[in-house]
């Protein structure tokens, strides 16, 4: 097994967190959707990419935890951490909003990590490119049905349109650091267990205008204004959300039902 | 999984036992039709090790697949066996045995194609209607009450149906 060889790459265990956090977050805010969904095929729908992206959190913290070896089991690694220790995307912790929002969230997350995934498909750590051959599997529809939402958005009535370019604009300041790396990160690209996000930028825009066109929305400028979710640092709704998601587990360790 | 060489009498008898599991979301499928059992051997201390594969990351069914799994075998007299989880190759709908397929059609569900890579907006293929045969048939939403199903109409027979996600 992959984890026994590795046993301690501390680089490795936190790269590894970073993809699981960015995962649970996003999926912890899509369950939020469940029961809310504005018709019940969408709720099913909104329930289902939150599974699934669930669903690969906990294979990627079973990894880590493996590697890291301190005997910190995935329900560890999600519910005992605090705020600053959670190393996701700061797009993935931004609120639901209104369904537009939402969508447009899940679009720019999958247009960039459908392609992540499928260039870690062919990571040197056997363990991650396997995960990634499962993940990239499903971001495939994730993508195809954002993608369609965002087009029935901005290419549906003038109250959507103005909705879908609003969430849009607020949401354009989180995508530079999709590509941004740190030395960790350059590290992991070095040794050929994480792709370089810089290879993947032209993929990830020819989708983006793609699907813009199509939904009549404006791209706006994509740049790296706000950095700091892979090293702990969050904006304000991060914190709140753990609160809801940990309680239960840090109320009554260990529970099961 | 498919036939192999001269089993030991043990573990012939353990295939035979997870050989009659089903799936407990889709109870006419064997967990042998839909692929997910990946390999079964026994070590060198007798214990039968089930491999299996998940068919999505985020399926609640694989931890009751794992159990149903388990009891089958401690039933059949394997106290001490082991199911195992392995993550590669993906699973892919393309392992579902054509019994499997012919099962799904008569229970109401629509089996899936063959895989195809497919684009953002690309076509698809679109699912005979399990019922009536008819291939006019419509997308009303690409998640259903299972991870692994979507959920469509027929325009011939105006039923609706389930069908298998390609993945």
């Amino acid at each position: 097994m992959a984890g026994k060889t590795n046993e301690g790459n501390n680089d490795l265990v936190t790269y590894t967190l970073r993809l699981a956090d960015t995962a649970l977050v996003l999926g912890h805010r899509l369950s939020q959707w469940s029961s809310y969904g504005p018709t019940i095929e969408e709720d099913i729908a909104l329930s289902n990419l939150a599974l699934d992206l669930i669903g690969q959190a906990r294979l990627l913290y079973d990894y880590a935890g493996a590697v890291e070896n301190k005997g910190r089991d995935e329900d560890a690694l999600a519910y005992l951490r605090d705020e600053h220790a959670y190393l996701n995307l700061l797009m993935a912790e931004q609120p639901n909003g209104d369904f537009a929002v939402t969508m447009v969230r899940q679009f720019l997350y999958a247009a960039f990590m459908h392609p992540y995934m499928e260039a870690l498909m062919r990571s040197k750590d056997e363990t991650l490119a396997a995960i990634a051959a499962k993940a990239e599997k499903e971001l495939t529809y994730h993508l195809r049905h954002a993608g369609e939402w965002v087009v029935r958005l901005g290419d549906g009535t003038e109250e959507s349109h103005a909705r879908a370019q609003a969430a849009l604009d607020d949401l354009a300041i989180f995508v530079g650091e999709f590509f941004v790396t740190d030395v960790l990160e350059d590290a992991m690209i070095a040794a050929d267990i994480a792709p370089d996000p810089a290879t993947i930028r032209s993929r990830f825009e020819a989708t983006v205008d793609r699907v813009l066109g199509e939904a009549t929305l404006s791209r706006p400028v994509f740049a790296a204004h706000h950095l700091g979710g892979k090293a702990g640092r969050h904006t304000e709704y991060l914190g709140p959300m753990l609160a809801e998601m940990q309680v239960l587990h840090r109320a009554h360790p260990g529970a099961v039902w | 999984m498919r036939a192999a060489a001269a089993l030991s009498p043990d573990l012939a008898r353990a295939r035979a036992a997870i050989g009659a599991v089903t799936d407990p979301e889709i109870p006419v499928l064997t967990l042998d039709d839909l692929g997910v059992i990946r390999g079964i051997r026994q070590d060198d201390e007798g214990r039968i090790e089930v491999t299996i594969t998940p068919t999505y990351s985020g399926c609640p069914a694989m931890a009751a697949m794992a159990l149903d799994l388990e009891s089958a075998l401690v039933a059949a007299g394997f106290a001490d066996a082991r199911i195992r989880t392995a993550l590669s190759p993906a699973w892919t709908t393309d392992w579902m045995t054509e019994a499997g397929r012919e099962k799904l059609r008569a229970y109401g569900i629509a089996p899936p194609e063959r895989a195809t890579r497919r684009a953002l907006f690309g076509e698809e293929t679109k699912p005979a209607c399990p019922h009536c045969g008819s291939h006019a048939t419509a997308k009303v939403s690409e998640f259903g009450s299972t991870a692994c199903k979507s959920l469509w109409r027929c325009e011939t027979c105006l039923e609706p149906f389930d069908a298998f996600k390609c993945i």
